[in-house]
């Protein structure tokens, strides 16, 4: 794991030297990072991998000399400019933050602060007093026109909720870079970010890193994106760095079995779309014509028409706002207020949920976008899954079995069904909703953005799982804002632009000869991704 | 966030509009004739009947209801039964008192509240977080005047002897202070718990580890960035005590004989002196409705979103 140590000590300029770093959890003494040593380079980007609870965070706040809530570094150096974090006093450390070391977190919607003004939140980052007050303003200015803000003082004296996401994460950017460190941790900081702002968002990181000569620790579980910015790629796996290399000797010739398969679990951005994606029957399970839905008088959709067979998957591809959850919550009842026919297997399916039969309700069911908010944290799997079953099925005769079967459709053992939510991970957790959902054989599932709070490890599994749930005839309307996803799922795509279906075809049509301007731009913006190992594998 | 405020207002003048309703129909259920309690048992009936046509007491109830509005709105509120004096002046003195007294609790509790809160936050799981929520809670579940005669027997002239337990009207300034401590006593425990919980929230959130990890030093994160996001929500809880007091300073009053609206209320209900009840506790709604106007205007202040969305 330090096969290239030898290589980065003799460059001159590595200016953040990690060494042995371990840190443990209090009062337990559980070793959640151990033995970590990394080195990054002025002007370079280090991508640090792995999926969530491998440690990756924890690391790299501690670069920072943070550690979280009962937490604490047991041992190891953090070098950061010639000066060791780790063995310094807080003040010390508190002076080496923001100018030494800065830090990017991973949502700024919740990282900057609601109640304090653009103006004082950036130039506190400033917070040494060598500067003058005209000094320090006259560089955050500088700093904003770099990122591409405005630098004007209607746009400084804003609040956070004023600006879009993409504004909140270049001032996150701005904020940490203000201060001209030496180095730069970067949280994950396009999750939750359309692809379109992505590639904005890291457009400017790797602009900035280069100009300042600053060196980037950039912590992602998204090896496409790693793989499209980074030098050197640092796997992390359950607190261990388990391997670490160039990013393109990484990409090709991968050593750990880990690395494997994260490299595996990218979804490709082209492929020949899955079988089919012919002409659809003639008596399509759904079909949607001429909806418009809206919210009061805002309209979000406008004339759609959508058609689903059996056994086939449609994505609804858009970015946030574009108004596909709305239409996918239309479907399923959920939202009524909305114009237009929808079709299924023949009948029309009335706008609320609660003037449809349950035979309406059981056959069409709905994944949600959050596994952390979708299950009741007070009740057994086992309820969960019963309860949707009981009302709109009846009372089963042999409750273990339905358990047990919903839970293999889903890919779990039947062991599960006794836990708690709280008991599961991120990705047993959206197995569980689907396993809820598939409890009373629907023949329509409408999944929402249901890898988007996922690791992209996890997200490869569901989408075997659906592809499985296909297989056995089940009709999908898979949700979501990736198109790399969607060339892995469906058949045909409608994409969705400003509450309009933009193009609507088949998905190796779509993704090979895009017909419109937006959707040439989204596949544009996408991390194109394709490692040798990709093709060889299997 | 001016429109807000408005509507607020009018919401706190419909309120006390039904409080009104309330009141009157209240003591109009009161059992036994107002102007036989007035005279005594010895009037004879012609003096009854003339004091009831003075009162207005033949007309219809809602006759009378709309009277006694119209009363109050033109800033009449009527005159005592017992004593024959306008209400106004009857409660002048009084309401001024018991102001006073709910203004020094209030000014005594929380500052001290919210600095024991927030140091219980800082503190969180040690000593002193576990002394102070076992005291908010013992504190708590004991009933004011509970707390006010535990007080007397412990400071008070069987106890160390320090202060004088009834309120007289040779007393000196000490005399307030019992009184004082057991209302800051009644009303402190819900907003230290308060402080305490939502500034652990705001201490765990991310843009406090981020002002952390810009090297701001521990008072600026604190002031700067902890505190006007903990105020929204603990505005709410202090107004919600502080609105308490005006009803929780009754029997703290008469436990100390002091002379307020307490007093002057239990007195009243005693002679069945109606216009005075009617007066004290729409005079108590008021002070309410004011108090959680107040509280709502700063969570809302408190908050940039509705500060700059309605400007």
């Amino acid at each position: 794991m330090t096969r290239d140590k030898a290589k980065d000590t003799a460059g001159g300029d590595t200016v953040l030297a990690v060494d042995g770093l371990t840190v443990i959890g209090r009062p337990s003494d559980v070793e959640i990072i151990s033995g970590v040593s990394v080195s990054v380079r002025r002007g370079e980007i280090l991508g640090l991998v792995g999926e969530s609870g491998s440690g990756k965070t924890t690391l790299g706040l501690s670069l920072l000399a943070h550690c979280k809530r009962a937490t604490q570094i047991s041992a190891g150096t953090v070098e950061v400019a010639g000066k060791d974090l780790a063995s310094l006093s807080e003040r010390g450390v508190r002076e080496l933050r923001g100018r030494a070391v800065a830090y990017i977190p991973q949502s700024p919607a919740s990282a900057l602060n609601p109640a304090l003004r653009l103006r004082t939140q950036l130039g506190e980052a400033l917070h040494d007093a060598s500067l003058s007050a005209a000094d320090a303003d006259a560089r955050v200015r500088e700093v904003l026109r770099e990122v591409a803000l405005p630098d004007d003082d209607a746009f400084l004296t804003r609040y956070p909720h004023q600006l879009s996401g993409g504004q909140q994460q270049r001032v996150a950017i701005a904020m940490a870079f203000v201060g001209r460190p030496d180095v730069i941790v970067l949280d994950e900081p396009t999750t939750g970010l359309d692809v379109t702002t992505q590639a904005h968002v890291l457009e400017t990181i790797r602009r900035m890193t280069r100009e300042y000569g600053t060196a980037g620790v950039y912590i992602s579980h998204d090896m496409a994106v790693v793989a499209d910015l980074a030098d050197e790629v640092a796997v992390m796996y359950r607190g261990e760095l388990v391997e670490r290399g160039r990013t393109d000797a990484v990409l090709t010739s991968p050593e750990h079995d880990y690395t494997r398969r994260l490299l595996r679990a990218v979804p490709l951005l082209r492929t020949d779309g899955h079988g089919g994606g012919g002409e659809p029957e003639e008596e399509p399970l759904l079909r949607v014509s001429g909806l418009s839905a809206g919210y009061g008088r805002t309209r979000v959709l406008e004339g759609i028409d959508v058609s689903v067979s059996r056994g086939e998957c449609v994505a609804l591809l858009g970015e946030s706002g574009s108004g596909k959850t709305t239409l996918s919550r239309s479907v399923a009842g959920l939202h009524h207020q909305f114009t237009g026919e929808v079709l299924f297997d023949g009948g029309p399916l009335a706008p609320s949920s609660y003037r449809r039969t349950a035979e309406q309700r059981r056959r069409v069911q709905y994944v949600f976008q959050n596994p952390y908010e979708a299950l009741n944290p007070r009740k057994r799997v086992r309820d969960q899954i019963l309860g949707p079953y009981r009302h709109l099925v009846g009372r089963p005769e042999d409750p273990d079995a339905v358990v047990a079967g919903a839970l293999e459709r889903a890919a779990l053992s039947a062991s599960y069904a006794d836990r708690f939510p709280e008991q599961l991970s991120g990705g047993e957790r959206q197995r569980v909703c689907i396993a809820r959902a598939v409890a009373t054989r629907p023949d329509l599932l409408v999944c929402d953005e249901i890898t988007s709070a996922l690791d992209v490890s996890v997200q490869a599994e569901i989408v075997r799982l659906l592809q499985n749930l296909q297989e056995d005839g089940m009709a999908l309307l898979f949700v979501t804002h990736n198109i790399a996803l969607v060339s892995n799922i469906a058949q045909r795509v409608a994409v969705l632009n400003r509450g309009r279906i933009v193009e609507y075809g088949p998905v190796g049509r779509v993704m090979s000869a895009p017909e419109h301007e937006y959707t040439r731009a989204l596949i544009a913006d996408t991390p194109d991704f394709r490692p040798a190992l990709a093709e060889t594998a299997d | 966030m001016t429109r807000l405020i408005v509507v607020r207002l009018l919401f706190g003048a419909l309120t006390l509009w039904a409080v009104s309703l309330v009141v009157f129909a209240a003591t109009q259920a009161l059992p036994g004739d107002a102007a036989q309690m007035i005279l005594g048992r010895d009037a004879t009936p012609q003096r009854v009947e003339a004091l009831r046509d003075q009162l207005n007491l033949h007309e219809p109830v809602a006759v009378q209801y709309l009277q006694w509005l119209q009363g109050i709105l033109q800033g009449d509120l009527g005159t005592s039964y017992s004593n024959r004096m306008p209400v106004d002046e009857v409660l002048a003195s009084p309401v001024g008192s018991s102001l006073a007294l709910m203004g020094l609790a209030a000014l005594v509790a929380t500052p001290v509240a919210l600095a024991v809160g927030a140091f219980s936050a800082l503190r969180r799981d040690r000593a002193f977080d576990h002394a102070s929520s076992l005291g908010t809670l013992v504190v708590a579940s004991i009933p004011e005047f509970v707390v006010g005669i535990l007080l007397i027997l412990l400071l008070g002239p069987g106890g160390f002897d320090l202060l004088p337990s009834v309120y007289s009207r040779v007393g000196g300034p000490d005399q307030w202070v019992l009184p004082v401590l057991t209302l800051a006593f009644a009303v402190a425990p819900p907003i230290v718990r308060m402080m305490r919980a939502t500034m652990i929230e705001v201490l765990e959130s991310e843009y406090v580890q981020q002002a952390r990890l810009k090297g701001l030093d521990e008072r600026t994160v604190l002031w700067r960035h902890a505190a006007p996001n903990a105020i929204g929500p603990v505005a709410q809880v202090v107004a919600l005590q502080l609105a308490w007091l005006a009803g929780g300073v009754v029997a703290v009053e008469f436990l100390f004989n002091f002379p307020g609206v307490g007093k002057i209320l239990m007195d009243a209900i005693e002679n069945r002196d109606v216009p005075l009840i009617q007066a004290v506790v729409l005079l108590i709604a008021g002070v309410y409705i004011l108090v959680n106007l107040l509280a709502d205007v700063i969570g809302l202040a408190a908050n940039p979103k509705v500060r700059v969305a309605n400007r």
